[in-house]
Protein backbone atom coordinates (compact mmCIF):
# COMPACT_ATOMS: atom_id res chain seq x y z
CA UNK A 1 0.00 0.00 0.00
CA UNK A 2 1.35 3.41 -0.49
CA UNK A 3 2.02 4.89 2.30
CA UNK A 4 0.78 8.02 3.77
CA UNK A 5 3.56 10.52 3.42
CA UNK A 6 3.43 10.48 -0.43
CA UNK A 7 -0.40 11.93 -0.18
CA UNK A 8 0.94 13.97 2.30
CA UNK A 9 3.90 15.32 0.01
CA UNK A 10 1.29 15.97 -3.27
CA UNK A 11 -0.87 17.81 -0.93
CA UNK A 12 2.41 19.75 0.21
CA UNK A 13 3.71 20.52 -3.29
CA UNK A 14 0.24 21.39 -4.15
CA UNK A 15 -0.14 23.80 -1.01
CA UNK A 16 3.06 25.54 -2.02
CA UNK A 17 2.25 25.73 -5.92
CA UNK A 18 -1.14 27.86 -4.18
CA UNK A 19 1.49 29.72 -2.05
CA UNK A 20 3.29 30.63 -5.14
CA UNK A 21 0.25 31.66 -7.37
CA UNK A 22 -1.39 34.15 -4.29
CA UNK A 23 2.43 36.04 -4.01
CA UNK A 24 3.44 36.28 -7.58
CA UNK A 25 0.18 35.83 -10.23
CA UNK A 26 -1.33 39.58 -11.02
CA UNK A 27 -4.80 38.66 -12.40
CA UNK A 28 -7.06 38.63 -9.41
CA UNK A 29 -9.45 35.51 -10.94
CA UNK A 30 -5.46 33.77 -10.66
CA UNK A 31 -5.06 34.28 -7.35
CA UNK A 32 -8.81 32.96 -6.74
CA UNK A 33 -7.77 30.07 -8.40
CA UNK A 34 -4.09 29.44 -6.15
CA UNK A 35 -6.59 29.65 -3.36
CA UNK A 36 -8.78 27.13 -4.04
CA UNK A 37 -5.46 25.16 -4.90
CA UNK A 38 -4.35 25.37 -1.01
CA UNK A 39 -8.14 24.41 0.42
CA UNK A 40 -7.62 20.84 -2.28
CA UNK A 41 -4.31 20.27 -0.62
CA UNK A 42 -5.96 20.28 3.00
CA UNK A 43 -8.37 17.99 1.35
CA UNK A 44 -6.16 15.84 0.19
CA UNK A 45 -4.43 15.91 3.89
CA UNK A 46 -7.97 15.50 5.41
CA UNK A 47 -8.58 12.57 3.35
CA UNK A 48 -5.37 10.80 3.75
CA UNK A 49 -5.39 11.19 7.66
CA UNK A 50 -8.81 9.83 7.89
CA UNK A 51 -8.17 6.65 5.42
CA UNK A 52 -4.73 6.21 7.71
CA UNK A 53 -5.28 6.91 11.05
CA UNK A 54 -8.86 6.24 11.62
CA UNK A 55 -11.48 5.56 9.11
CA UNK A 56 -13.70 4.07 11.62
CA UNK A 57 -15.44 7.50 11.90
CA UNK A 58 -15.82 9.79 9.27
CA UNK A 59 -15.19 12.88 10.63
CA UNK A 60 -12.06 13.59 8.16
CA UNK A 61 -14.69 13.19 5.18
CA UNK A 62 -17.29 15.35 6.65
CA UNK A 63 -14.94 18.05 7.04
CA UNK A 64 -13.59 17.67 3.61
CA UNK A 65 -17.34 17.82 2.27
CA UNK A 66 -17.91 20.80 4.50
CA UNK A 67 -14.74 22.25 3.41
CA UNK A 68 -15.65 22.06 -0.38
CA UNK A 69 -19.03 23.53 0.21
CA UNK A 70 -17.19 27.03 2.04
CA UNK A 71 -14.60 26.75 -0.83
CA UNK A 72 -17.79 27.25 -3.16
CA UNK A 73 -19.33 29.82 -1.22
CA UNK A 74 -16.49 31.89 -1.29
CA UNK A 75 -15.57 31.91 -4.97
CA UNK A 76 -19.20 32.60 -5.85
CA UNK A 77 -18.48 35.93 -3.86
CA UNK A 78 -14.70 36.39 -5.06
CA UNK A 79 -15.98 36.45 -8.51
CA UNK A 80 -18.53 38.40 -7.58
CA UNK A 81 -16.51 40.97 -6.27
CA UNK A 82 -13.94 40.57 -9.20
CA UNK A 83 -16.86 41.40 -11.35
CA UNK A 84 -17.58 44.42 -9.30
CA UNK A 85 -14.42 45.96 -10.05
CA UNK A 86 -13.92 44.99 -13.51
CA UNK A 87 -16.82 47.13 -14.37
CA UNK A 88 -15.41 50.26 -12.92
CA UNK A 89 -11.82 49.68 -14.33
CA UNK A 90 -11.57 47.08 -17.46
CA UNK A 91 -9.09 45.50 -15.76
CA UNK A 92 -8.93 42.61 -13.06
CA UNK A 93 -4.74 43.50 -12.72
CA UNK A 94 -3.38 43.29 -9.16
CA UNK A 95 -1.21 46.28 -9.26
CA UNK A 96 -3.38 48.63 -11.02
CA UNK A 97 -5.80 48.24 -7.66
CA UNK A 98 -3.62 50.96 -5.71
CA UNK A 99 -5.87 53.73 -5.11
CA UNK A 100 -5.59 52.59 -1.51
CA UNK A 101 -2.23 53.11 -0.07
CA UNK A 102 -0.01 54.75 2.70
CA UNK B 1 -33.35 18.68 24.23
CA UNK B 2 -34.92 22.22 25.30
CA UNK B 3 -32.10 23.25 27.12
CA UNK B 4 -29.80 22.77 23.35
CA UNK B 5 -31.92 24.90 21.43
CA UNK B 6 -32.26 27.64 24.36
CA UNK B 7 -28.31 27.72 24.26
CA UNK B 8 -28.50 29.02 21.03
CA UNK B 9 -31.00 30.69 20.93
CA UNK B 10 -29.57 34.59 20.29
CA UNK B 11 -27.99 32.96 16.82
CA UNK B 12 -31.36 31.03 15.83
CA UNK B 13 -33.32 34.43 16.49
CA UNK B 14 -30.39 36.66 14.80
CA UNK B 15 -30.80 34.37 11.90
CA UNK B 16 -34.31 34.89 11.52
CA UNK B 17 -34.01 38.55 12.14
CA UNK B 18 -31.26 38.48 9.22
CA UNK B 19 -34.28 37.03 6.86
CA UNK B 20 -36.94 39.49 7.80
CA UNK B 21 -34.76 42.54 6.92
CA UNK B 22 -33.94 40.82 4.02
CA UNK B 23 -37.62 40.88 2.70
CA UNK B 24 -38.42 44.40 4.06
CA UNK B 25 -35.61 46.17 3.02
CA UNK B 26 -36.19 44.93 -0.67
CA UNK B 27 -36.10 48.41 -2.26
CA UNK B 28 -37.08 50.81 -0.03
CA UNK B 29 -38.41 54.02 -0.72
CA UNK B 30 -39.00 56.76 1.41
CA UNK B 31 -39.64 56.67 4.81
CA UNK B 32 -38.51 53.09 4.68
CA UNK B 33 -35.05 53.74 4.02
CA UNK B 34 -34.48 54.38 7.53
CA UNK B 35 -37.04 51.68 8.28
CA UNK B 36 -34.89 49.28 7.42
CA UNK B 37 -32.17 50.74 10.27
CA UNK B 38 -34.12 51.74 12.60
CA UNK B 39 -36.11 47.24 12.33
CA UNK B 40 -32.42 46.02 12.45
CA UNK B 41 -31.68 48.26 15.51
CA UNK B 42 -34.75 47.26 17.56
CA UNK B 43 -34.11 43.42 16.47
CA UNK B 44 -30.66 43.40 17.55
CA UNK B 45 -31.57 45.23 20.60
CA UNK B 46 -34.26 42.53 21.28
CA UNK B 47 -31.38 40.02 20.92
CA UNK B 48 -29.60 41.13 23.51
CA UNK B 49 -32.05 40.93 25.98
CA UNK B 50 -32.55 37.68 25.29
CA UNK B 51 -28.88 37.15 25.69
CA UNK B 52 -29.11 39.04 29.00
CA UNK B 53 -32.19 37.34 29.93
CA UNK B 54 -30.60 33.75 29.04
CA UNK B 55 -27.55 34.29 31.66
CA UNK B 56 -29.90 35.67 34.04
CA UNK B 57 -32.11 32.77 33.80
CA UNK B 58 -28.67 30.36 34.32
CA UNK B 59 -28.31 28.57 30.79
CA UNK B 60 -24.53 28.86 30.88
CA UNK B 61 -24.98 27.28 34.36
CA UNK B 62 -21.88 26.83 36.16
CA UNK B 63 -21.02 24.03 34.52
CA UNK B 64 -19.85 24.53 31.40
CA UNK B 65 -22.19 22.31 28.66
CA UNK B 66 -20.68 20.79 25.52
CA UNK B 67 -24.17 20.39 23.49
CA UNK B 68 -25.09 19.47 19.63
CA UNK B 69 -22.34 16.51 19.63
CA UNK B 70 -19.40 18.73 21.31
CA UNK B 71 -19.72 21.37 18.54
CA UNK B 72 -20.59 23.97 20.96
CA UNK B 73 -19.70 24.89 24.03
CA UNK B 74 -22.09 27.14 26.19
CA UNK B 75 -20.20 28.14 29.08
CA UNK B 76 -19.11 32.20 30.80
CA UNK B 77 -16.51 32.55 28.17
CA UNK B 78 -18.87 32.17 25.10
CA UNK B 79 -21.37 34.41 26.90
CA UNK B 80 -19.06 37.43 27.23
CA UNK B 81 -17.84 37.37 23.71
CA UNK B 82 -21.85 37.12 22.84
CA UNK B 83 -22.54 39.74 24.77
CA UNK B 84 -19.62 41.95 23.67
CA UNK B 85 -20.63 40.55 19.67
CA UNK B 86 -24.24 41.30 19.52
CA UNK B 87 -23.60 44.97 21.43
CA UNK B 88 -21.08 45.67 19.02
CA UNK B 89 -23.76 44.99 16.04
CA UNK B 90 -26.88 46.62 17.96
CA UNK B 91 -23.96 49.93 18.20
CA UNK B 92 -23.27 49.81 14.65
CA UNK B 93 -26.66 49.50 13.10
CA UNK B 94 -27.96 52.64 14.96
CA UNK B 95 -24.86 54.62 13.89
CA UNK B 96 -25.84 53.33 9.98
CA UNK B 97 -29.21 54.81 10.03
CA UNK B 98 -28.87 57.64 8.19
CA UNK B 99 -25.82 56.64 6.24
CA UNK B 100 -27.58 56.43 3.04
CA UNK B 101 -25.70 54.12 0.71
CA UNK B 102 -26.12 51.67 3.26
CA UNK B 103 -29.81 51.91 3.80
CA UNK B 104 -30.54 48.28 2.04
CA UNK B 105 -31.78 44.99 3.48
CA UNK B 106 -28.75 43.10 2.60
CA UNK B 107 -26.05 45.61 4.32
CA UNK B 108 -27.57 44.36 7.55
CA UNK B 109 -28.67 41.32 7.06
CA UNK B 110 -25.02 40.01 6.17
CA UNK B 111 -24.05 41.95 9.69
CA UNK B 112 -26.53 40.03 11.44
CA UNK B 113 -24.84 36.95 9.35
CA UNK B 114 -21.30 37.52 10.63
CA UNK B 115 -22.75 38.38 14.23
CA UNK B 116 -23.84 34.89 14.40
CA UNK B 117 -20.69 33.61 12.99
CA UNK B 118 -18.85 35.94 15.47
CA UNK B 119 -20.75 34.35 17.98
CA UNK B 120 -20.46 30.05 17.09
CA UNK B 121 -16.54 31.56 16.95
CA UNK B 122 -16.70 32.09 20.78
CA UNK B 123 -18.25 29.03 21.20
CA UNK B 124 -16.92 26.32 19.13
CA UNK B 125 -15.94 22.74 20.78
CA UNK B 126 -14.78 21.35 17.62
CA UNK B 127 -12.38 22.35 14.74
CA UNK B 128 -15.16 21.74 12.49
CA UNK B 129 -17.42 24.30 13.75
CA UNK B 130 -14.66 26.79 14.09
CA UNK B 131 -13.90 26.89 10.41
CA UNK B 132 -17.33 27.20 9.59
CA UNK B 133 -18.30 29.82 11.94
CA UNK B 134 -14.97 31.65 10.56
CA UNK B 135 -15.99 31.52 7.11
CA UNK B 136 -19.57 32.95 7.84
CA UNK B 137 -17.82 35.52 9.19
CA UNK B 138 -14.93 36.35 6.96
CA UNK B 139 -17.43 35.77 3.96
CA UNK B 140 -20.24 38.21 4.58
CA UNK B 141 -16.87 40.92 5.99
CA UNK B 142 -15.51 40.38 2.32
CA UNK B 143 -19.42 41.39 0.66
CA UNK B 144 -19.81 44.37 3.40
CA UNK B 145 -15.74 45.67 2.88
CA UNK B 146 -16.91 45.71 -1.16
CA UNK B 147 -20.36 47.25 -0.48
CA UNK B 148 -20.57 50.73 -1.92
CA UNK B 149 -19.68 49.91 -5.41
CA UNK B 150 -20.52 53.37 -6.50
CA UNK B 151 -17.55 54.67 -5.16
CA UNK B 152 -14.04 53.26 -6.35
CA UNK B 153 -12.06 52.91 -2.41
CA UNK B 154 -14.75 49.95 -1.71
CA UNK B 155 -14.51 47.65 -4.44
CA UNK B 156 -11.01 48.00 -4.14
CA UNK B 157 -10.91 47.23 -0.20
CA UNK B 158 -13.08 44.31 -1.17
CA UNK B 159 -11.22 42.59 -3.43
CA UNK B 160 -7.97 42.95 -1.12
CA UNK B 161 -9.64 41.42 2.30
CA UNK B 162 -10.96 38.79 0.14
CA UNK B 163 -7.14 37.18 -1.67
CA UNK B 164 -5.40 38.17 1.27
CA UNK B 165 -8.53 36.38 3.94
CA UNK B 166 -9.25 33.35 1.84
CA UNK B 167 -5.88 32.23 1.48
CA UNK B 168 -5.23 32.87 5.90
CA UNK B 169 -8.17 31.29 6.34
CA UNK B 170 -6.69 28.28 3.87
CA UNK B 171 -3.00 28.33 5.81
CA UNK B 172 -5.21 27.95 8.80
CA UNK B 173 -7.16 25.53 7.85
CA UNK B 174 -3.93 23.48 6.83
CA UNK B 175 -2.60 23.92 9.99
CA UNK B 176 -6.01 22.34 11.71
CA UNK B 177 -6.13 19.59 8.88
CA UNK B 178 -2.47 18.63 10.45
CA UNK B 179 -3.79 18.94 14.19
CA UNK B 180 -6.45 16.68 13.04
CA UNK B 181 -3.67 13.83 11.87
CA UNK B 182 -2.08 13.95 14.89
CA UNK B 183 -4.93 13.27 17.10
CA UNK B 184 -7.61 11.79 15.14
CA UNK B 185 -9.69 13.61 16.82
CA UNK B 186 -11.58 17.36 16.01
CA UNK B 187 -13.23 18.03 19.44
CA UNK B 188 -10.88 20.72 20.85
CA UNK B 189 -11.44 19.15 24.56
CA UNK B 190 -10.66 15.59 23.07
CA UNK B 191 -7.71 17.22 21.07
CA UNK B 192 -6.27 18.90 24.07
CA UNK B 193 -5.50 15.05 25.86
CA UNK B 194 -4.26 13.47 22.68
CA UNK B 195 -1.89 16.06 22.04
CA UNK B 196 -0.58 15.68 25.41
CA UNK B 197 0.94 12.40 24.64
CA UNK B 198 2.28 13.91 21.16
CA UNK B 199 3.71 17.30 22.75
CA UNK B 200 7.13 17.01 20.43
CA UNK B 201 6.07 16.10 16.86
CA UNK B 202 7.28 18.25 14.39
CA UNK B 203 3.96 17.90 12.05
CA UNK B 204 2.52 20.34 15.74
CA UNK B 205 5.17 22.46 15.47
CA UNK B 206 4.29 23.09 11.78
CA UNK B 207 0.17 23.05 12.72
CA UNK B 208 1.03 25.62 15.13
CA UNK B 209 2.89 28.55 13.29
CA UNK B 210 -0.11 27.72 10.35
CA UNK B 211 -2.49 28.25 13.05
CA UNK B 212 -1.23 30.72 14.68
CA UNK B 213 -0.47 32.77 11.12
CA UNK B 214 -3.86 32.45 10.15
CA UNK B 215 -5.32 33.96 13.21
CA UNK B 216 -2.84 36.67 13.27
CA UNK B 217 -4.00 37.81 10.22
CA UNK B 218 -7.88 38.07 11.62
CA UNK B 219 -6.46 40.22 14.57
CA UNK B 220 -4.17 42.05 12.15
CA UNK B 221 -0.86 41.52 14.01
CA UNK B 222 2.04 42.32 12.62
CA UNK B 223 3.21 40.43 9.85
CA UNK B 224 0.16 39.66 9.13
CA UNK B 225 -1.04 42.99 9.32
CA UNK B 226 -0.77 44.44 5.56
CA UNK B 227 -4.05 43.87 4.23
CA UNK B 228 -5.88 45.95 7.14
CA UNK B 229 -4.84 49.79 6.27
CA UNK B 230 -6.15 49.45 3.17
CA UNK B 231 -9.44 47.88 3.98
CA UNK B 232 -10.34 49.98 7.12
CA UNK B 233 -10.02 52.69 4.56
CA UNK B 234 -11.46 51.49 1.51
CA UNK B 235 -14.89 50.09 3.00
CA UNK B 236 -17.33 52.10 4.02
CA UNK B 237 -16.59 53.38 7.65
CA UNK B 238 -19.76 51.23 9.25
CA UNK B 239 -18.46 48.06 7.74
CA UNK B 240 -15.14 49.03 9.43
CA UNK B 241 -16.47 49.99 12.92
CA UNK B 242 -17.59 46.32 13.18
CA UNK B 243 -14.54 44.99 11.48
CA UNK B 244 -12.15 46.99 13.74
CA UNK B 245 -13.77 45.64 16.73
CA UNK B 246 -15.77 42.37 16.57
CA UNK B 247 -13.88 40.76 14.18
CA UNK B 248 -10.71 41.15 16.03
CA UNK B 249 -11.97 40.50 19.10
CA UNK B 250 -13.70 36.91 17.80
CA UNK B 251 -10.08 36.45 15.91
CA UNK B 252 -8.43 36.12 20.26
CA UNK B 253 -11.81 34.47 21.31
CA UNK B 254 -10.78 31.58 18.55
CA UNK B 255 -7.16 31.97 19.79
CA UNK B 256 -7.98 31.53 23.31
CA UNK B 257 -10.34 28.56 22.78
CA UNK B 258 -7.40 26.45 21.27
CA UNK B 259 -4.19 27.83 22.95
CA UNK B 260 -5.23 28.61 26.26
CA UNK B 261 -7.31 25.05 26.85
CA UNK B 262 -4.08 23.58 25.57
CA UNK B 263 -4.49 22.07 22.34
CA UNK B 264 -1.08 22.89 21.03
CA UNK B 265 0.72 22.07 24.32
CA UNK B 266 2.15 24.79 27.09
CA UNK B 267 4.20 27.63 25.95
CA UNK B 268 7.91 27.01 26.50
CA UNK B 269 10.51 28.14 24.63
CA UNK B 270 10.97 25.79 21.93
CA UNK B 271 7.33 26.37 20.10
CA UNK B 272 4.64 28.73 19.42
CA UNK B 273 4.95 30.53 22.44
CA UNK B 274 8.35 32.28 21.01
CA UNK B 275 6.48 33.26 17.53
CA UNK B 276 3.46 35.37 19.78
CA UNK B 277 6.12 37.16 21.92
CA UNK B 278 8.05 38.23 18.57
CA UNK B 279 3.76 38.94 17.10
CA UNK B 280 3.19 41.07 19.72
CA UNK B 281 6.35 43.04 19.67
CA UNK B 282 7.01 44.02 16.42
CA UNK B 283 2.61 44.62 16.36
CA UNK B 284 3.26 47.35 18.88
CA UNK B 285 6.75 49.03 17.78
CA UNK B 286 5.93 49.12 13.91
CA UNK B 287 2.13 49.78 14.35
CA UNK B 288 2.65 52.95 16.30
CA UNK B 289 5.66 54.09 13.96
CA UNK B 290 3.54 53.90 11.11
CA UNK B 291 0.23 55.65 12.80
CA UNK B 292 2.77 58.52 13.67
CA UNK B 293 2.47 59.67 9.32
CA UNK B 294 -1.00 59.36 8.79
CA UNK B 295 -3.19 61.94 6.97
CA UNK B 296 -6.22 60.08 6.78
CA UNK B 297 -8.04 59.01 10.32
CA UNK B 298 -9.41 55.76 9.30
CA UNK B 299 -5.81 54.68 8.45
CA UNK B 300 -4.43 56.30 11.57
CA UNK B 301 -7.37 54.06 13.31
CA UNK B 302 -5.99 51.35 11.37
CA UNK B 303 -2.38 51.37 12.15
CA UNK B 304 -3.56 51.96 16.14
CA UNK B 305 -5.83 48.62 16.00
CA UNK B 306 -2.20 46.99 14.98
CA UNK B 307 -0.75 48.41 18.07
CA UNK B 308 -3.84 47.43 20.31
CA UNK B 309 -3.48 43.71 19.13
CA UNK B 310 0.22 43.82 20.05
CA UNK B 311 -1.01 44.55 23.62
CA UNK B 312 -3.30 42.31 23.40
CA UNK B 313 -1.19 39.34 22.42
CA UNK B 314 1.12 40.36 25.87
CA UNK B 315 -1.90 38.63 27.83
CA UNK B 316 -2.15 35.92 25.40
CA UNK B 317 1.44 35.08 26.42
CA UNK B 318 1.21 35.54 30.15
CA UNK B 319 -1.20 31.95 29.91
CA UNK B 320 -2.80 33.12 33.52
CA UNK B 321 -6.23 33.65 34.37
CA UNK B 322 -5.54 37.49 35.21
CA UNK B 323 -3.73 37.58 31.60
CA UNK B 324 -7.11 36.14 29.82
CA UNK B 325 -9.47 37.91 32.07
CA UNK B 326 -7.54 41.34 31.19
CA UNK B 327 -7.85 40.31 27.00
CA UNK B 328 -11.60 39.72 27.42
CA UNK B 329 -11.45 43.54 29.39
CA UNK B 330 -9.79 44.90 26.76
CA UNK B 331 -11.50 43.99 23.98
CA UNK B 332 -14.99 45.04 25.65
CA UNK B 333 -13.08 48.50 26.49
CA UNK B 334 -11.83 48.47 22.63
CA UNK B 335 -15.37 47.77 21.43
CA UNK B 336 -16.94 50.70 23.00
CA UNK B 337 -14.05 52.96 22.17
CA UNK B 338 -13.39 51.92 18.29
CA UNK B 339 -16.96 52.35 17.78
CA UNK B 340 -17.21 55.53 19.03
CA UNK B 341 -14.15 56.43 16.97
CA UNK B 342 -15.40 55.43 13.79
CA UNK B 343 -19.08 56.74 14.71
CA UNK B 344 -17.84 59.98 15.05
CA UNK B 345 -15.93 59.55 11.71
CA UNK B 346 -19.11 58.26 9.92
CA UNK B 347 -21.39 61.24 11.22
CA UNK B 348 -18.58 63.64 10.01
CA UNK B 349 -17.47 62.16 6.58
CA UNK B 350 -21.33 62.54 5.21
CA UNK B 351 -20.80 66.20 5.60
CA UNK B 352 -17.71 66.35 4.29
CA UNK B 353 -17.32 63.65 1.98
CA UNK B 354 -13.63 62.41 3.21
CA UNK B 355 -12.16 61.25 6.08
CA UNK B 356 -8.93 63.03 6.59
CA UNK B 357 -7.93 64.40 9.71
CA UNK B 358 -7.66 67.84 8.32
CA UNK B 359 -11.92 67.94 8.66
CA UNK B 360 -11.70 67.28 12.41
CA UNK B 361 -10.39 71.24 12.50
CA UNK B 362 -12.52 73.07 14.65
CA UNK B 363 -14.78 70.44 15.47
CA UNK B 364 -15.19 71.42 19.19
CA UNK B 365 -16.73 74.83 17.99
CA UNK B 366 -18.65 73.19 15.12
CA UNK B 367 -20.20 70.34 17.27
CA UNK B 368 -18.89 70.25 20.93
CA UNK B 369 -20.48 66.95 21.94
CA UNK B 370 -19.36 65.01 19.01
CA UNK B 371 -15.72 66.16 19.46
CA UNK B 372 -16.26 65.67 23.33
CA UNK B 373 -17.12 61.82 22.24
CA UNK B 374 -14.20 61.78 19.83
CA UNK B 375 -11.43 62.92 23.03
CA UNK B 376 -12.99 60.40 25.42
CA UNK B 377 -12.25 57.50 22.83
CA UNK B 378 -8.71 59.09 21.96
CA UNK B 379 -8.09 59.60 25.43
CA UNK B 380 -9.40 55.99 26.10
CA UNK B 381 -6.94 54.02 23.24
CA UNK B 382 -3.83 56.37 24.63
CA UNK B 383 -4.83 54.66 27.80
CA UNK B 384 -5.33 57.82 29.99
CA UNK B 385 -8.06 57.76 32.93
CA UNK B 386 -10.87 58.23 33.19
CA UNK B 387 -11.59 56.70 29.88
CA UNK B 388 -11.24 52.66 30.09
CA UNK B 389 -8.34 52.12 28.26
CA UNK B 390 -6.37 53.38 31.43
CA UNK B 391 -7.79 49.90 33.35
CA UNK B 392 -7.20 47.82 29.94
CA UNK B 393 -3.72 48.47 29.66
CA UNK B 394 -2.94 48.36 33.67
CA UNK B 395 -4.70 44.86 33.79
CA UNK B 396 -2.70 43.52 30.74
CA UNK B 397 1.11 44.87 31.98
CA UNK B 398 -0.07 44.08 35.58
CA UNK B 399 -0.61 40.01 34.52
CA UNK B 400 2.36 40.82 32.62
CA UNK B 401 4.75 41.33 35.56
CA UNK B 402 2.91 38.87 37.64
CA UNK B 403 3.78 36.34 35.38
CA UNK B 404 7.18 37.71 34.98
CA UNK B 405 6.97 39.56 31.32
CA UNK B 406 8.27 42.56 33.11
CA UNK B 407 10.29 43.46 30.00
CA UNK B 408 7.18 42.76 27.50
CA UNK B 409 5.22 44.95 29.79
CA UNK B 410 8.06 47.94 29.34
CA UNK B 411 8.04 47.57 26.15
CA UNK B 412 3.90 47.91 25.86
CA UNK B 413 4.64 51.14 28.26
CA UNK B 414 7.21 52.95 26.42
CA UNK B 415 4.52 52.18 23.14
CA UNK B 416 1.98 53.84 24.81
CA UNK B 417 3.91 56.85 25.34
CA UNK B 418 4.83 56.85 21.77
CA UNK B 419 0.96 56.24 20.93
CA UNK B 420 -0.07 59.13 23.21
CA UNK B 421 1.68 61.79 20.88
CA UNK B 422 -0.57 60.92 17.67
CA UNK B 423 -3.75 60.35 19.57
CA UNK B 424 -3.21 63.76 20.85
CA UNK B 425 -2.45 65.25 17.40
CA UNK B 426 -5.90 64.64 16.80
CA UNK B 427 -7.29 66.36 19.34
CA UNK B 428 -5.25 69.07 18.72
CA UNK B 429 -6.96 68.96 15.29
CA UNK B 430 -10.67 69.19 16.80
CA UNK B 431 -9.45 71.71 20.09
CA UNK B 432 -6.99 73.93 18.56
CA UNK B 433 -7.29 74.25 14.89
CA UNK B 434 -9.90 76.22 13.10
CA UNK B 435 -11.72 75.59 9.77
CA UNK B 436 -14.17 77.78 7.53
CA UNK B 437 -17.62 75.49 8.41
CA UNK B 438 -17.34 76.35 12.28
CA UNK B 439 -21.29 77.45 11.74
CA UNK B 440 -22.49 74.95 10.26
CA UNK B 441 -22.86 72.35 12.82
CA UNK B 442 -22.63 68.56 12.13
CA UNK B 443 -26.39 66.90 11.65
CA UNK B 444 -26.68 63.80 14.16
CA UNK B 445 -29.84 61.57 13.83
CA UNK B 446 -31.31 60.76 17.35
CA UNK B 447 -30.39 56.71 16.60
CA UNK B 448 -26.63 58.11 16.00
CA UNK B 449 -26.63 60.28 19.52
CA UNK B 450 -28.01 57.32 21.42
CA UNK B 451 -25.90 55.03 20.03
CA UNK B 452 -22.56 57.73 20.51
CA UNK B 453 -24.15 57.81 24.25
CA UNK B 454 -24.01 54.30 25.28
CA UNK B 455 -20.62 54.17 23.70
CA UNK B 456 -19.53 57.24 25.69
CA UNK B 457 -21.67 55.20 28.88
CA UNK B 458 -19.57 52.29 28.43
CA UNK B 459 -15.80 54.18 28.40
CA UNK B 460 -16.54 55.77 31.06
CA UNK B 461 -18.79 52.84 33.03
CA UNK B 462 -15.09 51.06 32.57
CA UNK B 463 -12.89 53.88 33.36
CA UNK B 464 -14.31 54.13 36.79
CA UNK B 465 -15.98 50.90 38.07
CA UNK B 466 -14.03 48.47 36.34
CA UNK B 467 -13.71 45.94 39.03
CA UNK B 468 -17.12 44.80 38.23
CA UNK B 469 -16.83 43.75 35.00
CA UNK B 470 -12.98 42.25 35.70
CA UNK B 471 -14.19 40.22 37.70
CA UNK B 472 -16.98 38.23 35.24
CA UNK B 473 -14.13 38.32 32.31
CA UNK B 474 -11.52 36.86 34.90
CA UNK B 475 -14.44 34.41 36.03
CA UNK B 476 -15.29 33.66 32.87
CA UNK B 477 -11.25 33.03 31.95
CA UNK B 478 -11.00 30.28 34.60
CA UNK B 479 -12.52 28.39 32.00
CA UNK B 480 -9.79 27.65 31.01
CA UNK B 481 -7.46 26.65 33.96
Amino acid sequence: MIPLSWYLIVSACLFCIGLYGVMARRNAVAMLMAVELTLNAVNINLIAFWRYNNPGEPIGVAWAIFVLTVAAAEAAVGLALIISIYRQRDSVVAEELDILKY
Amino acid sequence: MITSYLAILPEILLIILAAIVLVYGRHPKGDRKRGVGLLSSWGVFVVLLVTAGLSFAGVPGEVPQEIWGGMFRNDAFTLVFRTMFVMAALVTCMLTVDVPRLQHGEWYALVMLATVGFNLMAAAGDMIILYLALETASISFYVLSGYATDGRRSPEAGIKYFVYGAFASAVMLYGLSFLYGITGETNISLLTQAVLGNISQPMLLLSTILVVAGFGFKVSAVPFHFWSPDVYEGAPTSTTAILSTASKAAGFAVFLRLFMSGAVGNPSNQNWWVMVVVMSILSMVLGNMAALWQTNIKRLLAYSGIAQAGYLLIGLVTYSVDGTGSILFYLYMYVFTNIAAFGVVILLSRVTGSDEIEDLNGLSRRSPYLAIVMLLALLSLGGIPPAAGFFGKLFIFRAAVEAGFWWLALIGLINAFIALFYYLSVAKHMYLYRSDDEEQPIPVSRAAALALGICTLGILYLGIVPSAVFDWTRLAAQVFF
